[in-house]
């Protein structure tokens, strides 16, 4: 149970033309479980390695219980990292991997084989202590990478693309185990990952990271709601974008006047983007919308299983709704319909 | 490959090994007769007087367990040169190595400007020949007090040395993968342990062959020894050499065999290592 706190933290490598990391600022509470989401290259992985000590920042600081991390050694920091590739000793079996930082702490021999009894029952594999890392499968290898992390009880557990190396019916099974010990053992976490759908269903808090810079850190449900920017909304997928200005009470879209009661009106500026996400547009065959209503033509029906995609073009700018499950009866291509644009649904961000 | 190919290519390597072997043959027979010359296809006579004269065995009268280890604690100039060239060899290749490791990391490891132009340099000891480098070094080596001594020997043979293994352990090191010691450091161990736990494991096989180049280049070096080593440094490849020039086919053979045995020994102990799949082997390829 420890709190982090990462502050200014900026790291540049020579030979590149923009800071990997520039100026990072992260508090992460007790017992958090933490993504750092970003396209690849985006420096998740080198906080990660400047949080373990393996890099050095160039400036700013990394705060664990309220005690700087950067004047101790790597081995003394409490923080441990699991790989992408998990990285299990290849000379040793899975009891000596499982208990290699116990070893390195100098606890006696019966208190480890004790103690890594009860690690790889919690990871569900009991009886594979003797076997050497090349005889596991890809998913016994990641959780015996997992056992030996968490064995010495560290302050801080970092994941590097925990899931990325595992076939799809893993990748559930190695996630529930993720969020179950991760609660259970109440040890703070912070994970990187590129796929914004395993950091929405893993994470207590996403910290969204584009070139090196933090975008938003909140909980998943706001980057569905409310997304800061457009690139950090297109980055999650599936959001509509109207360009518009500001004209009195009312603001002027590409197809029309919008009535927009969100909070953050003030903050806009005169050229900005308004964003309203595909399921919650309605559509109707008939004209039964009082306001915020737009009349187009049904250009695609994509049938996606659990919901329907229309694709409608209103003016010249095409809009994307979705209908759960087998869409609206009756509606084809080519087909006239009116739209909704719910006023609390949606969202506007500056350019 | 089709199986006639393969029977041929079998073939190949048990001639090849033949002619490998033939000398090696003559050399034993040779050793061990007395008076062998040109019409006989056989010698007419088998003895060990060329291992007596070579003083390794006693004479034919008191050949029990003392006799040999007074002989051999008596000094005589070839246990003096086995036990030279023996020194000198690990030596040279404890050295080696400890010089080798970092160069080897660092050029497996990382890419930078110039890699290639400083690959070359290191290896141009196996393009030049050792005159050519010897004689200019000479000068320098006799300035510095050097020749003739024990510790200018041995210097001079790291030259032909370091090239086969930088080389070698560089292949290692294209197929390292550093985050192993990342991860044990993050795991509590300090940068000693990581070394001897994680670093060490990983890249021994191919330090042994190249341990194994680095004994055998120094144990067979002739013109440097005999350069530096201004005639005061006896190894065994100088006493086969000046053996040889005296016209006794016996002894030489004798000796020849004494100069032979260790390296042989080696590489039968040793072949796993070479053989079996070293990531020295494949690592070359990399590069």
């Amino acid at each position: 149970m420890s709190d982090l706190k990462i502050s200014h933290l900026y790291k540049n490598f020579s030979g590149m033309d923009r800071p990997v990391v520039n100026n990072v600022n992260l508090n992460i509470k007790a017992g958090e479980l933490v993504a750092l989401l970003g396209p690849s290259g985006c420096g998740k992985t080198t906080i990660l390695k400047m949080i373990t000590g393996l890099f050095q920042p160039d400036s700013g600081d990394i705060i664990l219980d309220n005690t700087s991390l950067l004047p101790i050694v790597t081995e003394k920091r409490d923080v441990v990292m699991v790989f992408q590739n998990y990285l299990l000793f290849p000379y040793m079996n899975v009891n000596e991997n499982v208990g290699f930082a116990l070893k390195m702490k100098g606890i006696n021999k019966d208190k480890i084989d004790e103690k890594v009894k009860d690690m790889l029952e919690l990871v569900k594999l009991p009886d594979i202590g003797g076997r050497k890392p090349k005889q596991l499968s890809g998913g016994q290898q990641q959780r015996v990478a997992l056992a030996r992390a968490l064995i010495s009880k560290p302050k801080l557990l970092l994941l590097d693309e925990p899931l990325s190396n595992l076939d799809a019916h893993l990748r559930d099974e190695m996630r529930e185990l993720i969020i179950t010990i991760q609660q259970k053992l109440k040890v703070t976490t912070i994970f990187v990952t590129h796929d914004q759908e395993e950091a929405v269903l893993l994470a207590d808090k996403i910290a969204l990271i584009f070139d090196g810079k933090l975008q938003s850190y909140a909980p998943p449900k706001e980057y569905y709601e409310c997304p800061i920017n457009e690139r950090a909304a297109r980055f999650f997928g599936g959001v509509n974008f109207l360009k518009s200005t500001i004209n009195n009470l009312n603001i002027e879209t590409e197809i029309g006047l919008i009535i927009y009661n969100q909070k953050n009106k003030n903050d806009l500026l005169d050229n900005h983007l308004l964003a309203i996400r595909p399921e919650n547009i309605k559509i109707s065959k008939d004209n039964i919308f009082q306001k915020n209503c737009f009349s187009g033509i049904i250009t695609s029906i994509i049938f996606s299983g659990t919901n329907t995609r229309y694709k409608i073009k209103i003016k010249d700018t095409i809009l994307e709704c979705s209908v759960q499950s087998l869409g609206i009866k009756g509606i084809s291509e080519n087909d006239k319909v009116f739209i909704y644009l719910p006023e609390d649904k949606l969202w506007g961000m500056n350019e | 490959m089709n199986t006639n190919l393969k029977k041929i290519n079998i073939y190949a390597i048990y001639l090849g090994a033949f002619i490998l072997i033939l000398p090696l043959i003559a050399f034993f027979i040779n050793a061990f007769s007395f008076r062998w010359f040109y019409p006989q296809l056989v010698p007419k006579e088998l003895s060990l007087q060329a291992w007596v004269r070579l003083k390794l065995i006693p004479k034919i009268d008191n050949r029990s367990f003392d006799n040999f280890l007074e002989l051999w604690l008596s000094n005589p100039t070839i246990i003096k040169a086995l036990l030279n060239s023996l020194t000198i060899g690990l030596i040279v290749t404890i050295a080696s190595i400890i010089i080798a490791l970092p160069a080897a990391r660092v050029l497996g490891l990382l890419n930078f400007r110039f890699k290639k132009i400083i690959i070359f340099i290191m290896i141009s000891p196996t393009i030049l020949p050792p005159i050519a480098f010897v004689l200019g070094l000479n000068i320098n080596f006799i300035s510095l007090g050097l020749s003739g001594s024990f510790f200018g020997v041995c210097l001079v043979h790291l030259v032909p040395i370091m090239p086969y293994v930088v080389l070698t352990m560089t292949g290692i090191f294209a197929n390292y993968n550093p985050d192993f010691e990342h991860q044990a450091r993050t795991l509590g161990a300090n940068k000693f342990k990581t070394f001897y736990l994680i670093t060490l494991p990983a890249i021994a096989p191919g330090m042994v062959v190249a341990a194994l180049f680095a004994f055998l280049v120094s144990w067979s070096q002739y013109l440097l020894t005999f350069l530096i080593g201004a005639g005061k440094i006896m190894t065994l490849p100088l006493l086969v050499f000046s053996t040889a020039s005296s016209g006794n086919p016996a002894l030489t053979a004798a000796l020849s065999i004494v100069f032979i045995f260790p390296t042989i020994l080696i590489l039968f102990f040793a072949s796993k290592f070479v053989t079996g799949d070293s990531s020295a082997k494949y690592g070359l390829g990399k590069l």
